[in-house]
């Protein structure tokens, strides 16, 4: 794209951006490290994720800060507009990632804490790392401006619920087995619950990539591209 | 990007007020506006953006052939008022600018009292039988204008007393007198400050739906906040038209793209 006449006005938006991957990359971090954390029953690590949601609050509130001034003195249009407003709510999604991944960390410390440790199931292993490569791949998305990429990562989310229903029913068993490990159990039911939310702020950052690089909702692409392929498929 | 420019909600059910057909005009050599079909509707505000230069007020000016006593100037094509052509022979100038009014960029009041600027075009339209029937004609635009209530006490005062914005709803208001049915404005805030431009713009919303409003306008953010309908014109060509909130959140077109975000382009 072409730069503005107004220099900076590309710098603003370019901290905009800026700040945006920077969260994306942490919240990553954070899911990784907790994930650790879970797997090892290392309190340390836990600890530490607990307190690295901080930087992620301080940085949502810094993109918000540089939002609100484009829109004050900018009143952003177009490209411009949609990429800013897609910002505003990027950086609230991406916070919500890190309350997930806080979360597990949290559950984690719980169960090293708790009596009658019982192993992780590796099936959420296999959630957290399908949940991770959907934030890392959104955010190559972001950075890239590849809507058929965000649709990608839009159309991996079915497949983490899959694993989730599965995760459920698994520990659901478990729990029913061993009663006096339910307490244990349910922790890592809500671990999973956690992955699954945070494949779906994935796909919700998807959309919004979407739509700054497009214009429009991914729903309404979607549905414009299946009448095509329709029309294809009948011959019409 | 799609780069289809069709504008569905406007082409079911109504009607266009005005119809541009193929417009070429030329001053001499100069090729202003190329090729233009445009269509603007009665209850709709149609901004016009673009570059200085790229024509908008030459096409603002064939709707009403203000350019008609401008040597040199040639207009082809056809523009259609309610599917008449306003360039047939038959045609009466007088009469067309009565039906598409006309306001500009300065506000130019005729050096006579408040009253008379705006009694003018009735009078001599004959559309008032006697000195009651003006006075509510006066009386009516000047409060469809926004104006009644500041100038009531001094009709009879020169108009070019008033201030800036006054002065530009008074010629509104002249413009409205004479039951026009498409009111063309070019760049009618340009020398208003912001309080004043605010008035005008308020009156445009009152005034819409009720005409055809087209406005030229440099300024972006007018033309959000007044139209309905957005055209943006480079180059003397027409790039793209369409609803005003698609065109500043997602334009289809590169160029217009570039102006209205204030890129290189
Ligand atoms: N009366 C005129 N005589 C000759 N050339 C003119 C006249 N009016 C406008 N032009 C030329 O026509 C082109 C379009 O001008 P105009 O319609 O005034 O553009 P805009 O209103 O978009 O700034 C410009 O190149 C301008 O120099
Ligand atoms: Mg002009």
């Amino acid at each position: 794209m072409n730069q503005h006449i107004l220099r900076t006005y590309d710098d603003e938006l370019m901290e905009v951006r800026s700040v945006v991957v920077r969260m994306g990359g942490l919240a990553a971090e954070q899911l990784a490290d907790s994930m650790q954390a879970l797997r090892e029953l290392d309190l340390d690590l836990a600890e530490k994720t607990r307190q690295a949601d901080k930087k992620l609050d301080a940085l949502e509130v810094q993109a918000e800060n540089t939002v609100i001034g484009v829109f004050a003195r900018r009143a952003p249009v177009a490209d411009d507009l949609r990429e800013v407003v897609s910002a505003l709510k990027i950086t609230t999604m991406i916070e919500r990632m890190g309350d997930y991944a806080k979360n597990i960390a949290r559950r984690s410390i719980a169960i090293a804490e708790g009596k009658g440790v019982v192993l992780m199931p590796p099936l959420l292993d296999d959630m957290a790392t399908h949940a991770h490569e959907m934030i890392q791949d959104v955010m190559d998305a972001y950075v890239k401006r590849g809507a058929d990429e965000a649709i990608a990562v839009w159309e991996r989310d079915e497949h983490l619920d899959n694993m989730y229903n599965a995760a459920y029913r698994q520990i659901l068993a478990r729990m029913m087995e061993a009663p006096e490990q339910i307490g244990v159990w349910s922790h890592y039911l809500m671990i999973a619950k956690n992955l699954e939310r945070i494949g779906d702020q994935a796909t919700n950052v998807a959309e919004q990539v979407h739509y700054a690089i497009m214009g429009e909702f991914l729903e309404e692409a979607r549905q414009k591209r299946d009448r095509t392929s329709a029309e294809v498929f009948e011959g019409h | 990007m799609p780069d289809t420019a069709i504008d569905l909600q406007n082409t079911v059910g109504a009607q266009p007020k005005m119809s541009i057909r193929d417009v070429h005009v030329r001053y001499g050599e100069t090729h202003a506006v190329k090729g233009i079909n445009l269509d603007l509707y009665q209850d709709n505000v149609t901004a016009l953006i673009g570059p200085s230069g790229c024509g908008k007020s030459t096409l603002l000016r064939c709707l009403n052939r203000m350019n008609d006593t401008i040597v040199d100037c040639s207009v082809e094509g056809s523009i259609l008022l309610d599917g008449e052509d306003i360039y047939a022979k038959e045609i009466d100038v007088v009469q067309l600018r009565a039906r598409v009014g006309m306001v500009f960029q300065k506000p130019n009041p005729f050096p006579k009292s408040v009253y008379d600027n705006v009694a003018y075009g009735p009078r001599i339209h004959g559309l008032a039988t006697d000195r009651d029937a003006l006075d509510e004609i006066v009386e009516a635009s000047l409060e469809k204008a926004g104006l009644w209530h500041e100038v009531k006490d001094r009709l009879d005062h020169l108009g070019t007393t008033l201030s800036g914005g006054q002065q530009q709803r008074l010629c509104i208001a002249r413009a409205i007198a004479v039951n026009p049915e498409v009111i063309l404005m070019d760049e009618p805030c340009s020398s208003l400050d912001p309080i004043a431009t605010a008035r005008v713009e308020a009156l445009i919303d009152e005034l819409s739906g009720h005409y055809a409003i087209v406005i030229v306008t440099h300024s972006m953010q007018q033309a959000a906040r007044v139209s309905q309908k957005t055209v943006f014109f480079h180059l003397g060509e027409m790039i793209e038209y369409g609803d005003t909130t698609q065109i500043f959140t997602a334009p289809r077109q590169e160029r217009t793209r570039d102006y209205i975000t204030g890129r290189f382009g």
